[in-house]
Parts: structure tokens; C-alpha cells; sequence
């Protein structure tokens, strides 16, 4: 089966739509995206302002729903500014750069099973590769072109940082990223999208090999620069990041592509690891939900579930410093994905050598190692807690000019006696608890 | 061939949609020349004069990216390895830890002389 699909360039079933098709396709996943895009904008400016206790946008068109449009016109209002400093042709290409390769990702995405559109036998995707998720990742990596050459192309100090900070970001996270896919590759033995999904009948791969899920679940996040990982566009420190100097339609074409970004990962997490568009498991019971038109709505409400959860961690947890970042994913995800690897392997060969049949020992190892990893979390936060527990050390003395910077009095320090000529200081001299 | 010609259609239609609205966003915006508008932009103080040819940039940045090609190049082999695997069986396995023995051993080299850190 896999020599088979190795020699032939194409995938069964694919390849055949009539050109009308191919083009309705190829419009839906466009304005499914431009939909999706606009709906998380909004979903997220409501989410995360419930989150913080806000209302949020509610007053263009029902529930606010037409607000994302309305800025998008505004920002089409406003004016074009190319910065003296730019390199011209390469700063109005990077944004084009950067949108094109997002929408192209979506091509091997499998929104469903084979249907009947208009008499017609057809895949609900647009097309699928043998080599179809190297694919994405190649795409996804044309695009981080986008991102460098905007921020070398304006000509200014805080894009071409914000732009080589989300560059090395980018491909830091790619290493974990491209290694979680092993084992899904591994496990369905092949890399084009609709047969890992149909490989994924009785097991789920994110129950099967849930390390991987993690690792990709936390890679992905960092992939397209969105919070606790948006260090790109750190506001204190970079002002806006590598769009810092676009303006207008170029400022929204960059939205746009992070926003179609998030819902190719999360299209991809969902893919990959959720069973793609298999109805989950109580609906799954009823012989219908896989078929026809139903699993586009399970693809749907599983993608806007990964969708939430980007919400949830912008509104939940803070940024990180930049060497954590890295440290987190050069020193933990690279080595556990590589170790979870190996182990995934072993037990795929005994399972295929020996006839033994080990899948309960990837769950239960996955399960393992995912309290394991948890369980360092939390001796951090309990080693931080008795850390922070024991008070600084005062000592009695004063030094107004500690380590060269002038610092206030900490609690418990008296200021030195003050000696002005002819008086004592003394009606001065108080703790400074609080002055 | 025939399964990529959709990806070039879709690639065709994001690509006019990108032009067209760069286009646009030209033509329905208003211009209203002010020399500070065109500068760059610093918070608002002078901008400081760029050096020609983009200027320089910490050095850990060019090691990362070699690092990248390294794990990369990993995955490359890792990735028809994994798809071939029932094929290869037992020898596969052998073959593909060894090779990642290699490179854990240049991971380790890395990590110890301190190429991880970022400060």
C-alpha cells in the first residue's frame, strides 16, 4: 500500500473534479476564510472582553457582527503611507506575500467525505497530495518571507526587530512543530490529509499520541505570533512589531493573514489529531453524522474550538520574556518531541514485528508523561512560592545609590540622620513605610 | 499533476484579492503630504539615521537560523522515514536512532557550550 502510494503522484479519488467545481471550491474556501476571519476578529474583541469584564463592540449591525467589516472599510479610508526610508517594490510585495501563502494552506484541508454536489461525485477538498501536510508547511514557511521583508523593507529600527524576532520565533517553533507530525505520519503512513483522517476511525491520534498533540497544540500558538508568544509585536517594547510602518489596505492584508493563519493551525490541529471531520464520539454513534453534509459542521465547530482557545490564552496568561520563549522551545518542546518519537516508533515496530499490540502503552505512556509534565509546572510554581516566601534581605543600612541607580528606602530602613547646619534632622527620622 | 492545478487556482484567487486590495486601498485613501508622516516612525522623537543596507542585528539570530537547517534537514529525513515505516520494520527503526543519535549529539554540544541561551 505504501510502495503504491509512494509511485503514484496522486492520491485516489483526486485530481478528476470538472473545472467548475475546482473554481466553486477554491471560492468557498476563500470566502469561508474571509468569513472565519472576520468572525474571530469580533469573537475575539467580545470574548476577551467578557473576559475582563468589558461589553465589547455590540453596536455595528446585530450582537456588533458587522464590526470587523466596518473597520476593514475605515482602514480602507485611510491613507496609503509609503515611508521615505522604504524600499519601495519590496514593501508593497511583502504583504501580498504574506496573504497569498495563507489562504493557499487551505487547499489539502478535508471538510468532509465524498459528497454529490450537482450530480457530481466529489471530496469536500479542494484537492489532496501524497505529500499534502509538507505541503502546508512549505507554504506556511513562504509566508514567514512576508513577515522578514516587511520589516527589512521599511527602512525603520522596530520592524526590522519586531521582523527578525518573529523570524527566529517562527522557525524555532517550526523544528517542534514539524517534529509532532512523525507520529501521525508514522501511525497513518501516509502524509496526505484525507487518509490520516480516515486512518483515524477507532483512535483519535490526539488520545493516541497526545504528547504530540501538546507539543503541536503549544507550537502552534507560537507559529502565528498570538498571545502568551507575541513577542513580535511586544507594544512596551517594539511598538507595533514588523507592520509598524504599514498603514491602510497593507495593515489589513497582515491581519487578515494572522487571522487565516489561526484557522489554518487550528483546521490542521483538527486534521491531524481530532479525527478531522468525524463527528466526536456521542454524535458519532448515529450512522448519519459521517456522512453527506454533517461532518462540516463538526470540522467547523472544531476548528472554532481551537479558535477559543487562542482567545482564552490571550485573555489568560501574560507574555513571556523573550529567552524563556526560547528556552521553552529549544530546551523542552525539541527534546520531549524527539524522545516521545523514538518511543512512538519502538512501539510501532514491536507492534508490527511481534504482533503486539501496544497502543494501550502510547495512551497510558502519553498520559504519563503529560502529569509528568504538568507535575514540573507545578513544583515551579510551588518552588517560586516558597522562593518568594522568605523576605528580602534588609539590611539595616540605607544606600540611597544601590548599584548605581537611586532606589527609595525599602520597609523597614531608616534614612540617615540628615545634618544641616545648626540642627538636628531628628523630627525628620521615620520609617518610610508609607510615606 | 492534475491535484495541483486547484492549489493554483486558490493560489490565483488569494493572490488577486491581495493585489486588488493594495490596488484599491491606493486609489480610495485620501493623500495629504506631510513631511513627518513619511518618516519613520520612532514614538515620535527624530528618527535615528539608518545606515545603509538595514543595519545590524545581535548575531544570535543567524545562529538560531543554522540551528533551524539542522532540525530541519532532521525532519526532511524524518518525515518519508515515518511514512515507510511498517515497510522498513525493525531495520528502519535502527537505522532512524541512530541517525538521531547523531544529532542528539550535536544537540547536547550545542546546549552545553551554551548555543541555547539567550541573553
Amino acid at each position: 500500500m505504501n510502495a503504491v502510494l509512494l509511485a503514484s503522484p496522486e492520491v485516489r479519488g483526486f485530481g478528476a473534479d470538472p473545472w467548475w467545481l475546482v473554481l466553486g471550491k477554491a471560492v468557498v474556501i476563500f470566502v469561508f476564510l474571509v468569513l472565519m476571519t472576520l468572525f474571530t476578529i469580533l469573537a475575539e474583541r467580545r470574548v476577551v472582553a467578557r473576559m475582563q469584564h468589558r461589553i465589547g463592540p455590540n453596536r455595528v449591525g446585530p450582537f456588533g457582527l458587522l464590526q470587523s467589516l466596518a473597520d476593514g472599510i475605515k482602514l480602507a479610508l485611510k491613507e496609503d503611507i509609503i515611508p521615505k526610508a522604504a524600499h519601495k517594490a519590496v514593501f508593497v510585495l511583502a504583504p501580498i506575500l504574506s496573504t497569498a501563502p495563507a489562504f493557499m494552506a487551505f487547499a489539502v484541508i478535508p471538510f468532509g467525505p465524498e459528497v454529490s454536489v450537482f450530480g457530481e461525485r466529489t471530496h469536500l477538498q479542494l484537492t489532496d497530495l501524497p505529500v499534502a501536510v509538507l505541503y502546508i508547511l512549505a507554504v506556511a514557511s513562504v509566508g514567514i518571507y512576508g513577515i522578514v521583508l516587511a520589516g527589512w523593507s521599511s527602512g525603520s529600527t522596530y520592524p526590522l526587530l519586531g521582523s527578525l524576532r518573529s523570524t527566529a520565533q517562527l522557525i524555532s517553533y517550526e523544528v517542534a512543530m514539524g517534529l509532532s507530525f512523525v507520529g501521525v505520519f508514522l501511525y497513518a503512513g501516509s502524509m496526505s490529509t484525507s487518509e490520516i483522517v480516515a486512518a483515524q476511525g477507532d483512535y483519535w491520534y490526539a488520545v493516541l499520541l497526545f504528547p504530540s498533540f501538546a507539543i503541536y497544540v503549544i507550537s502552534m500558538v507560537g507559529e502565528t505570533n498570538r498571545a502568551p508568544f507575541d513577542l513580535a509585536e511586544a507594544e512596551g517594547e517594539l511598538v507595533g512589531g514588523f507592520h509598524t510602518e504599514y498603514s491602510s489596505l497593507k495593515f489589513a492584508l497582515f491581519f487578515l493573514a494572522e487571522y487565516v493563519n489561526m484557522v489554518t493551525v487550528s483546521a490542521l490541529a483538527t486534521t491531524l489529531f481530532l479525527g478531522g471531520w468525524r463527528a466526536p464520539w456521542p454524535l458519532s454513534l448515529w450512522e448519519g453524522a459521517n456522512q453527506d453534509w454533517w461532518p462540516v459542521l463538526w470540522f467547523t465547530a472544531k476548528v472554532l474550538l481551537f479558535l477559543f482557545v487562542f482567545i482564552w490564552l490571550r485573555g489568560t496568561l501574560p507574555r513571556l520574556r523573550y529567552d524563556q520563549f526560547m528556552k521553552l522551545g529549544w530546551k523542552v518542546l525539541i527534546p520531549v518531541a524527539i524522545g516521545w518519537l523514538l518511543m512512538v516508533a519502538t512501539v510501532r515496530a514491536l507492534n508490527t514485528e511481534y504482533d503486539f499490540d501496544a497502543r494501550q502503552v502510547l495512551i497510558y505512556g502519553g498520559i504519563a508523561a503529560a502529569v509528568l509534565i504538568g507535575l514540573t509546572f507545578v513544583w515551579d510554581f510551588v518552588a517560586a512560592r516558597s522562593r518568594n516566601a522568605e523576605p528580602p534581605e534588609v539590611t539595616a543600612e540605607w544606600d540611597p545609590m544601590a548599584g548605581g541607580h537611586p532606589v527609595p528606602p525599602l520597609p523597614g530602613q531608616q534614612r540617615p540622620q540628615l545634618t544641616v547646619a545648626g540642627t538636628t534632622a531628628g523630627s525628620t527620622t521615620q520609617t518610610e513605610d508609607h510615606p | 499533476m492534475n491535484s495541483y492545478v486547484p492549489i493554483l487556482v486558490l493560489g490565483a484567487l488569494s493572490l488577486g484579492f491581495a493585489v486588488f486590495s493594495i490596488a484599491a486601498g491606493h486609489l480610495t485613501g485620501p493623500r495629504r503630504f506631510n513631511r513627518a508622516k513619511l518618516d519613520a516612525y520612532e514614538c515620535g522623537i527624530e528618527p535615528t539615521p539608518q545606515p545603509v543596507g538595514g543595519g545590524r542585528f545581535p548575531v544570535k539570530y543567524y545562529l538560531t537560523a543554522m540551528l533551524f537547517i539542522i532540525f530541519d534537514i532532521e525532519i526532511v529525513f524524518l518525515y518519508p522515514w515515518a511514512v515507510s515505516f511498517d515497510a522498513l520494520g525493525m531495520f528502519g527503526l535502527v537505522e532512524m536512532g541512530l541517525f538521531i543519535l547523531t544529532l542528539l549529539v550535536v544537540y547536547a554540544y550545542v546546549w552545553r557550550r551554551g548555543g541555547l541561551e539567550w541573553d
